[in-house]
């Protein structure tokens, strides 16, 4: 597991020179240069404070905490069914997915199951916020490094993941459509056609952006050898979702757990890549998102008849007990470690969001590279800062 | 050669003439670069519509904008050098003007005719980066520090291959002076043919390559746009700008591209001229008058063929890392350039 | 249906012993016995889900020793790590019906721990994957209480770099210090920041100024259906369950 890449060993070595040239170097009056919290390539207000020589980074250390919601903490005195609505809140571009794994955990705290339909339409709803989330995530990575088309692109088609994410929740951001024991309601008369065709753009997109950034010699070379994370120091940190699969740690909690959802019926596959740069970070989300296409179109083919809720209670209790539940989210594994005292509400719930990991490396790898490369590192990471905050 | 458009015009009125002429030669390529390919062609792009609804189809937001930066607050940071960090923009703009001043746009219609045009032309360019360094350093900022010294680095970098790749048309047309540059191109023929003339994008297609990708890395655009680098440095030098210097050095950017386009289209491209064995004319003096306004339209026509390439690269490549640019310009475009003026010499001697 | 049995599993906590040792598990059981030869009484108290998940107890002096064992043992991949305050709430939940009657309160004072039990108020929390077997732990070890109220902990960081952030996390919210921890700084709250915003004595002030409206501000129902609910509940079950969330 811990096998390196040619390419991985030598961009190891290249750091461990840098930091040794720099240790020699460092007689020189450094500048600390304070990115963020306001800065157009933190996605919201992380601050980035890093030590320059040059333009090389000494060392870099992200400063979050500028949106702690303290959601935790609110969790304590709300009812379980409306938690959904301040998780929502966390990975603001792929809501829906945040309510799964709670709703999860409630469920298997209560012992019930949702009806298979409702697995159904929760996965194909999952997946298209994964799409609208990572597909605004391929564009941005344009933007990053000075590429304004692609993201106009990425808005463009995310618009119609949006739409039929309101078509089916009445929401576009904070769908709030998942309750314990199944759905709020049923899918609309013509989604699935419209779904169906919306798949087929999306592919289109990511054909768009293949060509037009990963075909692109100079994004090759911004990206490639640049932020290489060894698979061994990825999951140390734990890194997860593409990040460690660009790592080349083939690990999905899609296919690598049994939750009551339905990825396990369809036929897919999980990407990975050996290198463990930037480049493969990008790579594999690609990929991700042309695989999400397909899972969504399989399960479109294959909706079972039936209701969308179990029989649950009209007021909710959940039996006393402690559950944790994660699922593989846009931005890698985001779970609840929910703890019940058979209240109306949870007594503590830990929110393990993926962001909050995949930034915590961001010290490590950032050290020794040249300041254009914070930004294509950390695009390349993927956070998402109500993630990081919570 | 004051013959213009076959008036006697006194020299008061020549003189006038110069000056309203360069200020239309600076402002209107500007003007119509932003507003066809930074607000239509992009948007075009980007699958959107871009501004519509200023005047038919937006044409005169480019008026709402420079009103919106005219009303702005002119901010100096208190810890900026303030005399340095307002005269910055005006260095920049300046250099624009000062080189427009050699370029021909018709047989009478230039405004100095100088026998070292091209050497001036190159020297003048440069003098931007003086504006440039001189605005990230005042401006007491780290990102716009690291801005200017950036461009610093950059524009003296892509300022070798620049004039190498000229020197093969020096060479070819065997004079410095860009009217004659122009001549040399409308009156030359290839192999007997003189239907086309004979413009240096056949002979010196690599010093054109060569010339567009340094003159895409002097207006600092992507792919070369480091010093502004908007996601990194938050626009560079120019972070701390508003209102009209901004807008100072907002026009001076797409004035330079403009201005640079008329360059390469007279280095390149025949300039003003048609072939002259068209309309049977022998040289310079024989060039009928019409030419005084149809020069400065095929002029213009060109630049914008230019200036749309330039833009087009603009929008659609992501950029350079700063020693990634180095290595380019250093290791690549210089050795280029460098074999193709030996090149060009050999032939040269040999025919 | 597979997976609806390994789901059924969940059990009351009060049956867990005898289910646990009911159902084995030889992964899981495995995991436990393996990390019982490691440490010998540094293990406290485990509890098994059958195909689902098991909690491991650790004895405060065997937490950086635990989590030793288990990354030696495949478990590399570094999940999270947290703490639990058990204290219940002196403030309830915020949500009370001020016109009802406190009837529930004198049940909920008493403090009870979860799965795997706890002597002591604060509990650390953390879960590391195996990412080759696909099996997680989940280690929990008491905090112990100086003489003077302060907590205190060894560092993971050496063992699970990610650790890092997770324990200043949980240094700031529930004031447990962790010694050896390279960086200690506070990693949300401002530096001069007072208290420790997850422990439960730290009030939620904007839900003392003003109580949520919650499951108790509901809209009653008509005589009539509330009668004939008793008989139907199944029929409107599935078209009510939000009624408080929507309320």
């Amino acid at each position: 597991m811990t096998m390196l890449s040619e390419r991985q060993q030598l961009s190891y070595i290249a750091a461990q020179a840098a930091d040794a040239r720099l240790n020699v170097e460092l007689e020189t009056e450094g500048m600390t240069l304070n990115i963020g919290p306001q800065h157009p390539a933190t996605h919201g207000t992380l601050r980035i404070i890093a030590r320059l020589d040059g333009e090389q980074v000494v060392w870099a250390e992200p400063s979050a905490g500028y949106m702690h919601r303290g959601y935790e903490k609110l969790t304590e005195v709300r009812t379980f069914p409306q938690v959904t609505s301040l998780i929502n809140r966390i990975d603001w571009l792929g809501s829906f997915a945040n309510e799964v794994p709670f709703i999860l955990a409630a469920e298997k705290l209560m012992d019930i199951e949702a009806p298979p339909r409702a697995q159904h339409i929760r996965t194909i709803l999952f997946e298209l916020s994964r799409i609208a989330n990572v597909g605004l995530f391929l564009g941005d990575l344009g933007v990053q490094m000075g590429a304004v088309t692609p993201v106009f692109m990425a808005f463009r088609d995310r618009e119609y993941v949006l739409n039929l994410i309101e078509g089916a929740t009445g929401g576009r951001f904070h769908p709030n459509f998942d309750r314990i024991g199944g759905l709020k309601d049923d899918l609309p008369k013509g989604w699935i056609d419209e779904t169906k065709q919306v798949m087929k753009k999306l592919r289109r997109f990511c054909d768009e952006i293949d060509d037009l950034l990963f075909g692109n010699e100079i994004f090759q070379s911004r990206m490639r050898g640049v932020g290489v994370i060894p698979s061994d120091i990825a999951l140390q940190y734990g890194l997860s979702g593409a990040n460690l699969r660009a790592s080349g740690v083939e690990w999905d909690l899609r296919r690598d757990q049994s939750l009551p959802m339905a990825w396990d019926k369809v036929d897919w596959k999980v990407w990975t890549h050996p290198d463990g740069d930037s480049w493969a970070r990008c790579w594999v989300r690609l990929q991700e998102v042309r695989e999400s296409t397909k899972i969504v179109d399989q399960l479109l083919d294959t909706i079972p008849a039936g209701p969308v809720m179990a029989k649950v209670p009209r007021i909710i209790k959940v039996p006393e007990g402690e559950a944790w539940v994660s699922t593989e989210n846009p931005l890698g594994e985001m779970g609840y470690y929910v703890v019940s005292k058979g209240d109306l509400g949870p007594f503590r719930v830990k929110i393990r969001s993926a962001s909050f990991n995949n930034m915590s490396i961001a010290p490590w790898v950032l050290k020794g590279v040249y300041v254009p490369d914070i930004i294509t590192i950390l695009a390349s990471l993927y956070f998402i800062l109500g993630d990081i905050d919570r | 050669m004051s013959a213009l458009l076959a008036v006697e015009i006194p020299y008061w009125g020549q003189s006038l003439l110069r000056v309203l002429g360069g200020i239309v030669a600076v402002l209107l390529p500007a003007g119509t670069i932003v507003y066809l390919f930074l607000f239509k062609m992009m948007s075009f792009m980007q699958s959107r519509l871009g501004p519509m609804e200023a005047g038919p189809f937006g044409s005169m937001q480019l008026f709402a904008e420079v009103g919106k930066w005219l009303q702005k607050e002119d901010i100096v940071p208190a810890e900026a050098d303030a005399r340095i960090y307002k005269l910055a923009p005006i260095i920049v703009l300046l250099s624009t003007f000062l080189l427009v001043v050699v370029v021909p746009f018709g047989p009478d219609a230039y405004f100095v005719d100088f026998s070292a045009g091209v050497f001036y032309a190159l020297a003048i360019g440069s003098v931007s980066v003086i504006g440039i360094l001189v605005a990230g350093w005042s401006s007491a900022n780290k990102y716009s520090l690291l801005g200017g010294l950036r461009a610093a680095g950059q524009l003296i970098a892509y300022e070798l291959p620049m004039v190498l790749a000229v020197v093969g048309v020096v060479i070819q047309a065997g004079s410095m002076n860009l009217q004659d540059i122009v001549v040399a191109q409308n009156s030359g023929s290839i192999f007997g043919w003189d239907g086309v003339g004979f413009p240096f994008v056949l002979t010196q297609f690599v010093g054109f390559l060569v010339f567009m990708i340094a003159v895409q890395a002097e207006l600092t655009q992507v792919p070369f746009d480091m010093p502004i680098a908007e996601s990194e440095l938050v626009s560079g030098y120019m972070t701390e700008y508003s209102g009209f210097r901004f807008l100072i050095f907002f026009i001076g950017e797409f004035a330079t591209a403009g201005v640079f386009a008329f360059i390469a289209s007279v280095l390149f491209l025949g300039g003003w001229g048609v072939p002259f064995s068209w309309f049977g004319w022998e040289g310079l003096d024989d060039v009928d008058n019409w030419m005084n306004i149809g020069g400065p339209l095929i002029m213009f026509t060109k630049m914008l063929v230019l200036t749309g390439i330039i833009m087009w690269v603009r929008f659609s490549y992501p950029r350079f890392r700063e020693d990634q640019l180095q290595r380019f310009a250093w290791k690549v475009l210089i050795p280029i350039s460098l074999a193709n003026i030996a090149l060009t010499a050999i032939v040269k001697v040999a025919v | 249906m597979q997976r609806s049995q390994s789901w059924s599993a969940v059990v009351p906590l009060s049956d867990t012993d005898v289910e646990a040792s009911a159902s084995p598990d030889e992964l899981r059981d495995g995991i436990v016995a393996a990390l019982t030869s490691d440490l010998g009484d540094g293990v406290v108290d485990s509890h098994v889900v059958s195909g689902d998940d098991v909690w491991v107890r650790v004895a405060a002096e065997s937490w950086v020793a635990a989590g030793q064992a288990l990354h030696r043992r495949g478990f590399t991949y570094f999940c999270f790590l947290s703490a639990i305050d058990w204290m219940p709430s002196p403030y309830g939940r915020g949500e009370d019906d001020p016109s009802a009657d406190d009837d529930g309160d004198d049940t909920v004072d008493e403090m009870r721990s979860g799965y795997t039990g706890g002597d002591t108020r604060f509990q650390l929390l953390a879960r590391v994957v195996d990412p080759q077997r696909h099996v997680g732990v989940t280690l929990k070890a008491d905090v112990p209480e100086a003489a003077d109220g302060s907590l205190a902990m060894p560092t993971w960081v050496p063992v699970y770099a990610g650790a890092n952030w997770h324990e200043r996390e949980t240094a700031e919210m529930f004031g447990i210090a962790f010694i050896g921890h390279p960086d200690p700084r506070k990693m949300y709250l401002p530096g001069d920041f007072e208290g420790h915003p997850l422990r439960k004595d730290f009030p939620l002030l904007a839900r003392m100024v003003k109580p949520w409206p919650g499951i108790v501000d509901v809209e009653p129902m008509p005589e009539k259906d509330e009668a004939a609910e008793g008989g139907t509940a199944d029929d409107n079950a599935t078209g009510e369950t939000d009624g408080g969330a929507t309320s």
